[in-house]
Parts: C-alpha cells; structure tokens; sequence
C-alpha cells in the first residue's frame, strides 16, 4: 500500500477546513485530460461533503507528453504569489485546450493579477521549485499516473469516478472518527 | 489470474533476446556492467495518458543518474512500439515479448496467462545480472517508480543482491 511520504502543511494549497476529518491530496497534471475530468467531480464532492473534506493539490507534470503541463503548473503557482492559486488552477481547468503562453498571461489579467509580477515569478526560482518539490514528493509516494489521489495518506487504488472516491472519503471519515473514540476511550 | 510472486532476490535474472526494432535484437548480457529496469506492463495504448510508462519516462534522468538503462516489454509487436513509443515521446527502448509470446515474461513470473498480456511487473536488475528487486502489482493496479527507485538507490549505495539477502 503506497503512502504519502511528504505530509501536507501550511506551505499546500488547500480548499476546506485545516481539522476536516478527511484529507484527499490530488498529484495533477494541467494538461492531463483525466485531470480535466476529475477537476469536475471534485467540485461535486466538495459541494456534496462540506466541512469533511480538506482538498490539496499538488504538481504533477508530465512535460514528455504534456508540452503545457509544466508552464500551467508555474502559472498557478505564481498566481498563489498573488493570492489567487485556486481561481487560476480552476481557470486552466476549465480551457484545457488554450495553455499556451499567451492564454496564461490572459488568464492573468482577466484575473486581475499584476501580469508583469505574474510573468517574472512564473520564471522564478521558487516557482520552479514548488512545482519539482511537488512532483517528486509524489513520485517518492508511489504517484503511478495522473490523476492520483491520496486519501488520508493512502494511494487511493480506485477510479476517480464520483462514487469511488466518495465512497473511500466517507471510509476514510468513519475510520477517523473510530480513531477518535478510541483515543476519548483510553483517556488520552 | 492467479497472482505469482517475483523472482527472488540475488537469483540471477533470465536472459532474453528479443526485438527492439524490426531488424534489431537486444539480450539482457548487452546490458552487462550497468543495472537495469525492467518495466513489464500489459499492452501499447492503454487509454490512460498518465500511466507507468509516462511516469518512468519522466523520472528517467534520474535512473539514468544511477547508470541504469530502463526497458519496457510487453507482447505487442515491434510495429506497435515504435508508434507507441513515438506518440508517446519515450525515451528507452520497448522490447517486443511476440514470439514465443511471452516466453521472457513468463520467465519472470509475470505473463497472466488467462489474459495473454503481461502482468505489471517491475525488476531491478544489478550490474551483475543478478535480481536485487522485483514487484508484481496486483491486477488493475498501476506501481509507481517509488520501489524501483529505492533498489536502485540501496545499489548505488553498495549493497548488491548478495549482500542484500544475507
């Protein structure tokens, strides 16, 4: 059973609250049309689950066969300098098909970023370095394809259709809120 | 589908000969003096874009750090490769386990004989030839390059097969 190697802190991007029950960590990749589909489905679970759910990305790039994987990756990224990692990681999500240079400096400025701040931290080093630390954390974790998710720090080993991984978030809940009872139960 | 078990350790690894191209052979000896990776996995062109062998492509310099050469072997023919291995932009050869089908992977424990593919299976092999470490994954399930990256590490790090199993 692979395991996330590298726990998620305050340095992640998160959606949902810090003490949610459960944790579902997303490797993903801009260009990966799977990717593209889950990036739906997790929006359903997060308006279905609420407060259960804690969702992290992290960068997982496949520049061999996604050219505009890994420039979208620092696009997000640079724009999270600017306080808007998410609006941006939903914008590309939603024009899988335009990454191009010029569609991210759009996506900037329709975003209302400072685009000449956005185009430099796109070429940063600690851009580029967010975006290697992510995809290597993953690969230290077992990633084995994009989208891969991990549930509470374990691989999930199903489909990223909308029941199997509800299914394994509310696993994952009744899991912690055993965990829960037991620690009240031993007195700690 | 019954699930076998990979070769153990410190046993040394089946040689081969099998097509790389359609007028180009390659053993496992030509490889003698460097580890390898042995990627086996079901079929060219399975629907998935981000699978294992996107995933080991992408970690490949870092396997090539260690001096290892990386092989993919499935049963597809060598036609199928070389249009899979250019759409796809990979950079190691894929080995064409045709004729006998899947006489090599059977070798290493990971032909699935009901489904007449190979199973995903991963071996480090040592610059020795002999097996420091193998994984079958189970049925549906892709393996990351976590494992093999581990034994290729623990090899750099000098423990051989030997040295690993006492």
């Amino acid at each position: 059973m692979s395991e996330l190697t590298v726990p998620v802190t305050k340095n992640d991007h998160f959606q949902g609250p810090a003490d949610a029950p459960v944790t579902m960590v997303e490797y993903g990749d801009y260009e990966c049309p799977y990717c593209g589909q889950a990036y739906y489905i997790i929006k359903q679970l997060q308006a279905d689950l609420g407060d259960m759910l804690r969702f992290v990305f992290r960068n997982f790039p496949l520049t061999q066969i996604h050219p505009d994987a890994l420039p979208a990756a620092y696009a997000a990224e640079a724009a999270g300098l600017q306080g808007k990692f998410w609006e941006m990681h939903d914008v590309i999500y939603e024009h899988q098909e335009e990454l191009e240079a010029h569609n991210l400096a759009s996506f900037a400025y329709l975003l209302e970023l400072d685009v000449d701040r956005f185009v430099k931290d796109m070429n940063s080093e600690a851009v580029n370095k967010k975006v290697y630390d992510d995809f290597w954390s993953g690969v230290r974790s077992g990633v084995n394809g994009t989208p891969t998710f991990f549930i509470n720090g374990k691989r999930h080993e199903g489909s990223y259709a909308y029941q199997s991984l509800r299914g394994a978030i509310e696993e994952a809940a009744g899991q912690a809120a055993k965990g829960n009872k037991k620690a009240e139960g031993a007195g700690i | 589908m019954s699930q076998q078990s990979p070769l153990e350790p410190g046993t040394e690894a089946p040689d081969f000969k099998l097509k790389v191209t359609p007028d180009q052979q390659v053993t496992l000896k030509d490889f003698d003096g460097q580890p390898v990776i042995l990627v086996f996995y079901p079929a060219d062109f399975s629907p998935v874009c981000g699978d294992e062998l996107a995933l080991y492509n992408e970690v490949l310099p870092e396997f090539q750090k260690h001096g290892a050469q990386v092989i993919g072997i499935s049963v597809d023919n060598v036609w199928c490769h070389l249009a899979f291995g250019e759409e796809r932009n990979l950079h190691f050869p894929l080995l064409s386990d045709f004729h006998p089908k899947g006489e090599v992977s059977r070798s290493y424990n990971a032909y699935l004989e009901d489904e007449g593919e190979s199973a995903r299976a991963i071996y480090v092999i040592d610059k020795g030839g002999n097996i420091a470490w193998g994984y079958i994954a189970p049925i549906g399930v892709n393996p990351g390059a976590d494992g093999a990256l581990r034994a290729l590490e623990a090899l750099s790090d000098g423990h051989d097969a030997q040295s690993n199993k006492s």
